[in-house]
């Protein structure tokens, strides 16, 4: 397999802010690759200047072996995207901006197979304006699509979104990776970079701190395990954490989330505490580690904090 | 495609619909209605400024618009695909210029019907005035679109630099009835250009070379106006605009600077909108002692 995507310590400054502190990945063809981060992180920034919408201050970047800054219109033929946040006329109907957009490019796919493969065949006269988050977002991505795209951007895809939009968007997207399209991916959510994505890099703070498939960065999450649990009377601070293999504590909406390497010993050294304390357990969950952890593990920091 | 699909749009947006139809319409019946009405030998100098006003008035939609794609982001999604800034600009003033004809053609056939029009004028030296006003007032909308950071300062300068074109041109009152220094003043501007070169060949029916400052200088004026309007094109909502732009803008007066002093100094033009005026009334005053 050969790489599709190369960056190279990428770097990039808006006036005080550095957003981007050299950023180096690679995505191969027919590979899903996710930029998994919290807000501002340097995804947007990063996936922006792949698609040649903004200079980087250093680095190099090449997609499909073209450098989107110089290359101009051949390198827009090769690439689709979704944008953080699509626009369009409000009176443009459906139809219309599929076949308008298609008119730019060389080869282009048929404005009917389109409107069915994204389910908007009952909506191809509509106006944009008339059209819901979810459909609208469908028409984003149909249009991504519209040049039979070498690799495809999709910048959050699902922000803002209902449960059940979203999880219409993650069937298509599964669709095209059944496809073997090359596509990259950014998303502050878990669930869409595991589900989704065969390789993800980790960004915080316009830096790449981990990257992998999910299964690896997980497996080396110092093999920490979660334990949620809820007790009938509130622990004071701390305590929980000294139990044994606990490697951090946190404790949000009642919920109690332990790390633990050595899980068996830390449920022994809980009932113990617990007996002693003349405290009991309401609820215990073990859950393996989730990116979220990993994530957590990295920065100490939530991803939606 | 991309006209085809601009002039979609525009037809279904009321605003635009105001500007290229009921406006020059409501123009239309006001001059010739009021003024013409009875008197047929005004009506072609009359029907002269109406059609100046028609044409002019690409200047407002054109601007509006490229800032309304600018600010809500639609214009980034233009840019990631493979189409150019001279594309997008070029697709505008074409679908203005396709759907300012018929509008054009509607206040012949009024003034005709209604009102007694004799003669069409001559009809080439019409369609170059009117083409090539339509691509130098609409590009010149678009120059405003990228020197302005939001809709509220397009809103403005429009507003400043549109009544500074009715006001000094002759397209509402005839330059012969005002003062000798908006008189110099109006030789500086295009719309002056534009009104005086319809009246010459609606009116006095000269030959297309009678009018050839008028034409050339139109045709100056579309030609650096797209240019201009192509180097300050802006995809990104948040990209302001430089001080070089600004001076890039600027330079769409000079043609005019240079225009104006030969006008000016030769005092063509003001014979020519002094003789036209006279079709009109033959003993009107005219303020002559320029």
């Amino acid at each position: 397999m050969t790489a599709i995507i190369e960056v190279e310590n990428l770097t990039k400054r808006y006036g005080d802010v550095q957003a981007l502190r050299g950023v180096s990945f690679s995505v191969q063809e027919g590979e899903v690759f996710g930029l998994l981060g919290p807000n501002g992180a340097g995804k947007t920034s990063t996936v922006e200047i792949l698609e040649g919408l903004r200079p980087p201050d250093g680095g190099r970047v090449s997609v499909c072996g073209l450098d989107p800054r110089t290359t101009g219109d051949a390198f827009k033929q090769k690439i689709g995207a979704v944008l953080q946040s699509t626009a369009l006329p409000d009176k443009i109907r459906v139809d219309e901006a599929l076949g308008l957009f298609g008119s730019f490019y060389d080869q282009h796919r048929d404005t009917a197979t389109l409107l069915k493969r994204f389910g908007l065949e009952e909506k191809r006269r509509a106006f944009y304006s008339q059209l819901s988050g979810g459909q609208k977002q469908r028409l984003a991505l149909a249009m991504s699509l519209v040049n039979e795209p070498s690799v495809v951007f999709l910048d959050e895809p699902t922000a803002g979104l209902d449960p059940q939009v979203r999880r219409e968007i993650y069937d298509i997207i599964e669709e095209l990776k059944k496809e073997r399209k090359t596509i990259l991916i950014t998303t502050h959510y878990i669930e869409e970079a595991e589900r989704l994505c065969d390789r993800v890099a980790i960004v915080d703070q316009g830096k790449v701190i981990a990257q992998g498939t999910p299964r690896e960065l997980k497996a080396g999450s110092a093999g920490t395990s979660r334990i949620e649990l809820r007790l009938a009377r509130p622990e004071p601070d701390g305590a929980l954490g000294r139990l044994e293999g606990v490697a951090a504590c946190r404790f949000t909406d009642g919920v109690y989330i332990l790390h633990s390497h050595k899980v068996p010993q830390t449920i022994v050294s809980l009932v113990k505490h617990l007996e002693a304390e003349g405290n009991e357990l309401a609820s215990l969950e073990i859950a393996a580690p989730t990116l979220e952890d990993v994530f957590l593990e990295l920065t100490g920091r939530r991803l939606r904090d | 495609m991309l006209t085809k699909i601009r002039m979609r749009l525009a037809l279904r947006n009321r605003a635009f619909i105001f500007f290229i139809l009921i406006f020059p319409m409501a123009l239309l019946f006001l001059f010739l209605g009021l003024v013409g009405r009875h008197r047929p030998e005004a009506v072609p100098y009359l029907l002269a400024s109406v059609l100046a006003l028609t044409v002019m008035g690409s200047f407002w939609g054109l601007s509006v618009q490229l800032v309304t794609f600018r600010e809500q982001g639609i214009l980034r999604r233009f840019r990631l695909a493979p189409v150019g800034a001279g594309a997008l600009l070029a697709s505008s003033i074409l679908s203005n210029y396709l759907m300012t004809l018929p509008t054009v053609f509607l206040e012949f056939a009024i003034a005709r019907e209604i009102y007694g029009l004799r003669s069409w004028g001559n009809i080439l030296g019409i369609v170059l005035l009117v083409t090539l006003g339509i691509v130098a007032f609409a590009a010149l909308g678009l120059i405003v679109a990228s020197v302005t950071n939001t809709m509220h300062e397009t809103q403005i300068i429009n507003q400043i630099l549109w009544w500074g074109f009715l006001g000094l041109s002759g397209a509402t009152l005839p330059l012969p009835m005002l003062p000798n220094w908006i008189q110099t003043l109006s030789a500086f501007q295009p719309a002056t250009y534009l009104v005086t070169g319809l009246e010459r060949v609606m009116v006095g029916q000269v030959s297309v070379l009678t009018v050839l400052p008028e034409i050339l200088a139109l045709a100056l004026s579309a030609i650096i106006a797209f240019v201009i309007s192509q180097q300050l094109f802006r995809w990104e909502p948040e990209a302001k605009v430089g001080r070089s732009a600004k001076l890039w803008a600027a330079t769409a007066v000079i043609p005019f600077l240079l225009l104006g002093v030969w006008e000016s100094a030769s005092g063509r033009l003001m014979n020519d909108a002094r003789q036209d005026y006279r079709s009109m009334d033959p003993t009107a005053l005219i303020n002559s002692s320029n």
